[in-house]
């Protein structure tokens, strides 16, 4: 893969630009008429309550369910791709359980995610060696110990990594995360910030998150959404002065935590 | 041992039991079996043939092909309309045509009287509708029960045609007595100790293609597609090619099967290649372990000889006892009987753990 001229991500440029999205649920709207713009070297956190749209707008632009609008990636609009199409055009992601091939070692999941680059007559050749490309994601990881391990017997952690490992490995320059750090404990929430933080200067990278604490250490953008649309956008600081996402999100964990105020007014 | 060395057998292994049973097929049955005996072990060959290929695609794909008596007839009925206009002779018309039609040969019937034709045919006609077919099925992302119901389907469909049009294809009866196999008269034991070897070296060049196959890339892509098809979609596969591929390669596997059985069997009907059929050859693959790499023919062949041993022992009730065996296997060794081995060592585990 050797490339010529230089592409947007390696000119620090590359962005995902989102339009008017809607996602229509026969008759009900899941998500309504979102723009969101994602740019490289940014950790973008997506949050919001539970049935907000945050992993419907993932599904969208990943062609797992239609929407209408406009997700445009380098001159392509996804909404009219189909799914292994919009990952071999450089978008990837990973879902809120992590899906690893149980019965595949850690080297061979990392090897098959690099199978979008090899020729179809590859295919029928059998692996000689470690490519270079799935050394540096087993390192970047730290799964370089268990990679003739069968992925099956990894802890929740490890296979959450060997997740984005697999994205680095396909190359995405779009990495599209559904709460990575679901079920991590302190230590691992850290490492995996690192590893975001590392990998995320040359790509595009949006987590959509529960956990606050990890979005408060890790985010430079936080959009938060409500209902299906986008309630407010900035950095963590800002995102928490903004009174209406605390009504509709902070204020109610506060809320849960004091059981004194009322949730009163009009809802946004 | 030194690692490296394990290594080397441990990749090894499966080339040494292939070889072993070549060695069995070739040179021991052979030498050791009357030619009737020959003969039917050249039968479940041919039906191992179609085994493998099931065991590619479901095995390793986790596709269901309940039909592939539809692929195993085409290419028995090439190579048995081929034998039939052999045994015409020149400008001849097979016999069943003059005894129930009005003795004109239908128009596709002449091209089979090319060997070469023939020969080709058997490989690219399973391949042609194993394509169109697996393009519908795939693209409509159709699976499990529905696509092992559909493939089912296919079969009974396909032998009803056959049945119904008896002018054409001999019908009910099928197509029967061939002279002679390519020029060489199958009256003579000599040569038809020759197509069993033709069968059997088949048997064996079927298992070392899917031993490539398991162990390349696409073998690996494949076990990930029957496992987690969406994830590999997110990998930027289409799966439904990746399953094309490996249904095309069965089916035409199946269909060497199949025009190998003709000259062995000396016949091809409706019966060899109906649903029930089909079944028994998915039977012999849950058997012998439809995921490993011989399971599936040594359970084909396994099958057959209880096949005939059991209905020579008791002509009625034999399919009772085949179909006692399939349920046991399936409750106990849903993996297989090959899979005992690994079973056993597992419970050990657990038991001294």
């Amino acid at each position: 893969m050797s490339i010529q001229t230089r592409t947007p991500d390696e000119l620090g440029q590359d962005y995902l630009e989102i339009r008017g999205l809607t996602v229509d649920f026969d008759g009900f709207k899941a998500v309504k008429g979102v723009d969101l713009t994602l740019l490289q070297g940014r950790l973008h956190f997506l949050i919001g309550p539970n049935g907000a749209g945050k992993t419907t707008v993932v599904d969208a632009v990943t062609g797992l369910v239609r929407g209408t609008g406009l997700a445009s990636y380098r001159n392509q609009d996804l909404l009219t791709m189909r799914s292994h199409q919009i990952v071999r055009a450089g978008i990837g992601r990973t879902f809120q359980t992590a899906t690893v091939f149980e019965e595949l070692s850690v080297l061979q999941n990392l090897d098959i995610a690099g199978g979008v680059h090899r020729r179809a007559w590859g295919m029928v050749l059998a692996r000689r060696g470690v490519p270079a490309y799935v050394e540096h994601a087993l390192e970047a990881i730290g799964l370089t110990e268990l990679r003739d391990k069968p992925a099956g017997t990894l802890a929740h952690g490890q296979k959450q990594w060997l997740e984005i490992g697999m994205l680095l490995v396909q190359d995405a320059k779009v990495m599209l995360l559904d709460e990575p750090v679901a079920g991590m404990s302190a230590e691992e929430r850290e490492e995996t910030g690192e590893l975001l933080r590392r990998i995320g200067q040359e790509r595009t990278i949006v987590v959509i998150e529960h956990d606050m604490d990890f979005v408060r250490n890790y985010a430079d953008v936080v959009t938060v959404m409500h209902t299906g649309t986008v309630l407010a956008e900035g950095s963590v600081a800002e995102i928490q002065a903004n009174p209406q996402v605390q009504e509709v999100y902070l204020g109610r964990q506060v809320e849960a935590a004091a059981t004194t105020e009322v949730e009163e007014g009009d809802h946004a | 041992m030194n690692p490296r060395l394990t290594a080397l057998v441990r990749g090894a292994a499966p080339l040494i039991a292939i070889a072993a049973l070549a060695v069995l097929l070739l040179v021991v049955a052979p030498a050791t079996l009357s030619s009737f005996r020959l003969n039917n072990l050249g039968k479940y060959i041919c039906w191992a043939i179609a085994a493998v290929g099931i065991g590619l695609a479901w095995g390793r794909g986790g596709m269901l092909v309940m039909g592939q008596g539809v692929f195993f007839g085409l290419g028995g009925y090439a190579m048995a309309m081929h034998l039939k206009l052999e045994a015409a002779g020149p400008e001849g018309i097979p016999d069943f045509m003059t005894l129930y039609g009005n003795g004109t040969m239908p128009g596709f019937w002449e091209p089979f009287r090319s060997g070469a034709f023939t020969l080709v045919a058997i490989l690219v006609l399973p391949a042609v509708a194993a394509t169109i077919l697996g393009w519908a099925i795939f693209k409509r992302r159709v699976k499990g029960a529905y696509f092992a119901i559909l493939t089912q389907a296919l079969a009974v469909v396909f032998a009803t045609l056959l049945i119904a049009t008896i002018q054409e294809t001999g019908g009910f009866n099928g197509l029967n007595q061939f002279t002679s196999f390519f020029g060489y008269n199958l009256y003579d034991p000599v040569n038809k100790r020759m197509v069993y070897s033709i069968a059997a070296g088949l048997l064996i060049a079927c298992l070392l293609v899917v031993w490539q196959l398991y162990r390349s890339r696409f073998g690996e892509l494949l076990v990930a597609t029957r496992d987690a098809e969406e994830r590999v979609r997110f990998l930027g596969h289409d799966p439904a090619n990746i399953k094309l591929v490996a249904f095309v390669v069965a089916a035409m596997m199946a269909s060497v099967g199949g025009a190998m059985f003709a000259p062995i069997a000396g016949i091809i009907s409706p019966s060899d290649v109906d649903a029930t059929a089909s079944i028994f050859l998915i039977a012999g693959v849950a058997l012998g372990g439809r995921a490993l790499l011989l399971g599936p023919a040594l359970g084909a062949l396994t099958v057959g000889y209880g096949r005939t041993t059991l209905s020579e022992t008791f002509p009625t009730q034999w399919t009772y006892f085949l179909g006692l065996l399939f349920v046991v296997v399936i409750l106990l060794l849903p993996r297989g009987v090959g899979d005992l081995p690994r079973t056993l060592r597992s419970a050990l585990k657990r038991s001294t753990a």
